[in-house]
């Protein structure tokens, strides 16, 4: 287990690392970013200086030495737009981000789970029939369509729920959060919907095709020699073998979950880290660009790892020795 | 008034496919009495291993069991609802099939697969079942039955993995236990004992064996009667040790014949059984061995035989049953 | 699949497809988009990018049916006054062109890749699977959105950017099934004479990763509909000039609030009529191409 959790970790410092170098080097192909920090009188002579205080000026190899390093010091820049290093900036909005996601998360596995779990047992029953076609039509949705339209009807016509904002939030364990409020908790709603659909469609669709599959399957014909009744057959024998997969793929989608918070943050005007690097790139605030995909790399090769133990632990076939 | 323990009468399974309607098993008879080991041989694809699934009531849609009676202790088991035959599986009736690595649920340890069919059909408790899950274990001949309770089916190799189906299949002492193809699926070195150890436990527990295989040389050591089949039909029936000395029916005689010899002349080509196996969608009319069949005439092509007795306790479907090899020369073939 | 010989119209596929309403459905539903996008320049009243014909007057108006509709602008105006149905027909161009176009270079791509992966096999097979592990580890729309953001808005970066994120899919399977014919015995006879054998196994595997390539293209394409209005949403896909659908919604989101919704609403109908009936065909060839499920 310990050879297998050492390999893991080195694999997981040459991705980062191999992610830093096309960060770095696709960054340093967008533009001069000297003319977004001197004022627009500056004259030549200053633009120079401005470029070697910021260490523009040399080889590119050296300014990526000089970014590693920082990098591994913890320092991933200044923002442009705010003055303020890039990391703080996107650590205070990583509470609202994680939020989002995972009441988005709670929502789609809560109503993904028994649906298609009904879906995957009476497979041919009118419910499960237009579940299927309801979550085909759900991941065709585009996601930032349906947060206008719940803002539409929500917010501007019935006036029941904000349609931007995060409200008031409240500290746990020192940090804040919107949910613990009611105000903040009237501002999730909409957005957690709407990121969740898109996941939730998709569930559903995969949990269903994995129970069909699984009750297919020898064992579980050997089982039903063996005079198993179809509720334990289902239940005892099926399910753990189709769910398991499953996890993993939703361990991923996490991931997804994440990107695709920045479209809803967008809508919503949620405070979080997708907002942020929205509005970043609007402003060309590199620094802050390069620490975000810094720290979502991060984020990513964290979950891959924490779903394949996971998937280790709950699967008796796979072998680590 | 029970002479036999299963009595198959007419079977006829079918899968309704979108290329026409396959009949898997087309008039399927045989009998089978207590404690008898009945081998049914027959080429792959020959239905065999659909008769075995059907007398359990375990055939699926496109499939469907479309005519027949299958008479379990005095019960016509077709007639059954699915809850009367889930207490008739396991407890009465059990089964082996043919790929261990797929028979088990790779998610659960082999004790609680095994504790799961004592718990069905016995009453035992808990501590109890335990115990007879070690002594079925110790029967089938895995060592160290108290640590492999505890493992998961891919800790096993395929020889081991089969004995535990089998340890499985015993577990409610069954009457009648179908075997199908149990060891097509494991190395040649294993298959022996495998089949050594089944004959064992069959004959002590006194079940009834149905093996169905597509091994003649198999069936001829092991069972006391044998039931060919060819495209979906029962061509010859007949106590085991007569059947390979005598056979009747000429596809039949073709197998045994194919069978390579240890002895004898060794200039001579292994004789094949000319021809291939027709397609299911698309039987020929008559016999359907006669498109094959050295001793055919005008009548086999045209009306398909019916199962008739030729001597006590031998049965055969064909219109021109070979005896002693006079009629293969007399048709110069 | 069956039946060569009688005919694609007495095939089981065609049989399947005519019974199953979700497949004709999604051909009904694609077609009308194909045929839009094809003949609807023709018959738009009127050409959205030429600014000339635009009338500020125009501006604001609702759809027909509403109070205040012109029956010139069937769904109504923008703020610029320009006819949102015309603005859906050229939207939906943009938008299936880029689909279309992303997924032809990805399979292309993505297939040549797999392909020399998985013949040449050793180093080049071990870096090549590395790099797509890797990238499929992180989320596509983001791989996409982060190029899009260096290297700015147009429609070729767009389309570069999403085959970057889209090739991957494809060499996996191809190089799959190229592994699988390797292993066959007529490769290693091939070598035995002295013939390559890549011809033979080009031949061999063609034909098996043909329907499961067809899924994955199917499906693709209405992937790439949707992050490129995603992105395009976000303000680093399409240019201004060339607006698709999602860009349509964005402009519409901007004056939802002053309750003039029809300028987000219709485009983003749009968008998911024309990724549902992608999807409900790529549904049914998955279904249909399965071979477990028969």
């Amino acid at each position: 287990m310990l050879k297998y959790l050492l390999k893991r970790l080195v694999q997981m410092v040459v991705v980062l690392f191999t992610v830093s170098v096309i960060v770095f080097l696709v960054m340093s192909f967008t533009g001069d970013p000297v003319l977004m920090i001197v004022p627009p009188t500056a004259t030549d002579a200053q633009i120079a200086e401005a470029r070697t205080a910021l260490g523009l000026d040399r080889p590119l190899w050296v300014q990526y030495g000089v970014f590693l390093q920082n990098l591994l010091r913890g320092d991933l820049g200044v923002s442009y737009i705010f003055k303020r290093p890039a990391l703080s900036l996107i650590v205070e909005r990583m509470p609202a981000t994680l939020e989002l996601v995972f009441f988005s998360v709670l929502l789609s596995v809560a109503v993904a789970l028994p649906c298609g779990v009904y879906a995957g047992a009476r497979p041919n029953s009118p419910f499960s029939r237009a579940v299927m076609g309801g979550s085909l039509l759900g991941i065709s949705l585009p996601s930032f369509w349906v947060g206008i339209l719940l803002i539409f009807y929500f917010a501007v016509e019935k006036g029941l729920l904000p349609s931007s904002g995060r409200g008031a939030t409240a500290p746990l364990f020192g940090i804040p959060f919107a949910f613990l409020t009611w105000d903040g908790f009237r501002h999730i709603v909409l957005p957690a919907v709407t990121l969740a659909l898109g996941t939730l469609a998709m569930l559903i669709r995969l949990i269903r095709a994995q129970i069909m599959e699984v009750m297919r399957q020898d064992f579980i014909r050997f089982a039903r020699a063996k005079g198993v009744s179809w509720r334990s057959l289902f239940f005892s024998h099926a399910l753990k073998n189709a769910l398991v997969p499953v996890v993993t793929v939703f361990g991923m989608q996490i991931g997804s979950l994440i990107a695709f918070a920045t479209v809803t943050e967008t809508i919503f005007a949620w405070p979080g880290m997708g907002k942020l690097l929205v509005d970043s790139i609007n402003t060309a605030d590199r620094p802050v660009i390069v620490a975000y995909l810094m720290i979502v790399a991060a984020i990513f090769v964290l979950i891959n790892f924490i779903v394949d133990i996971v998937y280790t632990l709950i699967d008796p076939r796979i072998d680590l020795r | 008034m029970a002479e036999y323990l299963l009595e198959v009468r007419n079977l006829q399974t079918r899968f309704e496919l979108f290329r026409g309607t396959v009949k898997a098993v087309d008039g399927v008879d045989f009998t089978l009495r207590e404690g008898e080991i009945l081998g049914i041989v027959g080429e792959s694809g020959g239905g065999k291993s659909v008769t075995g699934f059907s007398l359990l009531g375990l055939i699926d849609p496109p499939g469907r069991i479309a005519a027949g009676e299958v008479i379990f202790r005095g019960e016509n088991l077709l007639e059954k609802s699915e809850e009367e035959m889930r207490r008739i599986r396991g407890k009465e009736i059990s089964m082996i099939f043919q790929d261990p690595m797929t028979s088990l649920n790779p998610l659960q340890t082999i004790g609680r697969q095994i504790g799961e069919m004592l718990a069905l059909h016995t009453a035992l408790s808990p501590a109890d079942r335990r115990k007879r899950a070690l002594e079925l274990l110790r029967e089938v001949g895995i060592p160290n039955p108290e640590d492999r309770l505890e493992n998961y089916p891919h800790q096993f190799s395929g020889g081991m993995r089969q004995r535990v189906v089998i340890a499985i299949a015993l577990a409610a002492n069954p009457k009648l236990i179908i075997a199908d193809e149990p060891t097509t699926a494991l190395d040649v070195t294993v298959q022996a004992q495998i089949l050594a150890l089944m004959e064992n436990l069959v004959r002590r527990f006194g079940s009834a064996l149905i093996l169905i295989t597509h091994d003649l040389a198999v069936v001829s050591e092991m069972t006391d009667r044998v039931a060919v089949m060819y495209c979906g039909r029962v061509v010859e029936e007949g106590p085991t040790r007569e059947l390979v000395r005598h056979p009747f029916h000429p596809y039949t005689k073709g197998l045994l014949e194919s069978i390579p010899r240890l002895s004898g002349e060794r200039s001579r080509r292994l004789p094949q059984i000319p021809g291939m196996v027709p397609s299911l969608f698309d039987l020929p009319p008559g016999c359907s061995f006669a498109p094959r069949c050295g001793y055919a005439t005008d009548l086999c092509r045209h009306e398909a035989p019916r199962m008739r007795a030729v001597a006590p306790g031998r049965k055969v479907s064909c219109h021109n049953p070979v005896t002693g090899g006079e009629e293969a020369e007399a048709h110069g073939r | 699949m069956s039946a060569k010989k009688d005919g694609f119209f007495r095939s089981e596929f065609f049989h399947n497809f005519v019974r199953s309403p979700g497949a004709l459905a999604g051909l009904l539903i694609v077609t009308f988009f194909v045929v839009l996008v094809t003949a609807g320049p023709l018959f738009t009243p009127q050409n959205p990018y030429d600014i000339g014909s635009l009338d500020l007057m125009d501006a604001f108006k609702p759809p027909v049916w509403m109070e205040g509709g012109d029956g010139a602008f069937l769904l109504g105006t923008d703020d610029q006054g320009r006819d949102l149905l015309s603005a859906m027909v050229y939207g939906s161009r943009i938008s299936l062109f880029i689909g279309l176009s992303v997924v032809v270079l990805s399979c292309v791509l993505g297939t040549f890749l797999g392909l020399v992966a998985g013949y040449f096999g050793g180093r080049l097979d071990s870096l090549l699977m590395r790099v797509v592990d890797i990238q499929l580890s992180f989320p596509a729309m983001l791989v996409a959105l982060f190029i899009m953001a260096a290297f700015g808005r147009g429609l070729g970066k767009l389309v570069t950017a999403l085959t970057i994120v889209g090739w991957v899919l494809y060499a996996r399977t191809v190089r799959g099934s190229v592994l699988v014919e390797k292993k066959k015995e007529y490769v290693d006879a091939a070598r035995l004479i002295g013939l390559s054998p890549f011809p033979i196994i080009l031949r061999h595997v063609l034909p098996n990763i043909l329907t499961p390539l067809i899924v994955i293209a199917t499906i693709h394409v209405g992937t790439v509909i949707l992050t490129e209005a995603t992105l395009s949403y976000l303000g680093v896909g399409v240019p201004v000039t060339r607006p698709s659908l999602g860009l349509l919604v964005k402009n519409g989101y901007d004056v939802l609030f002053s309750g003039l919704w029809w300028s987000s609403v219709f485009p983003g109908m749009f968008i998911m009529l024309l990724v549902f009936g992608i999807n409900l065909l790529g549904d049914f060839l998955r279904d249909e191409f399965n071979p477990r499920l028969k």
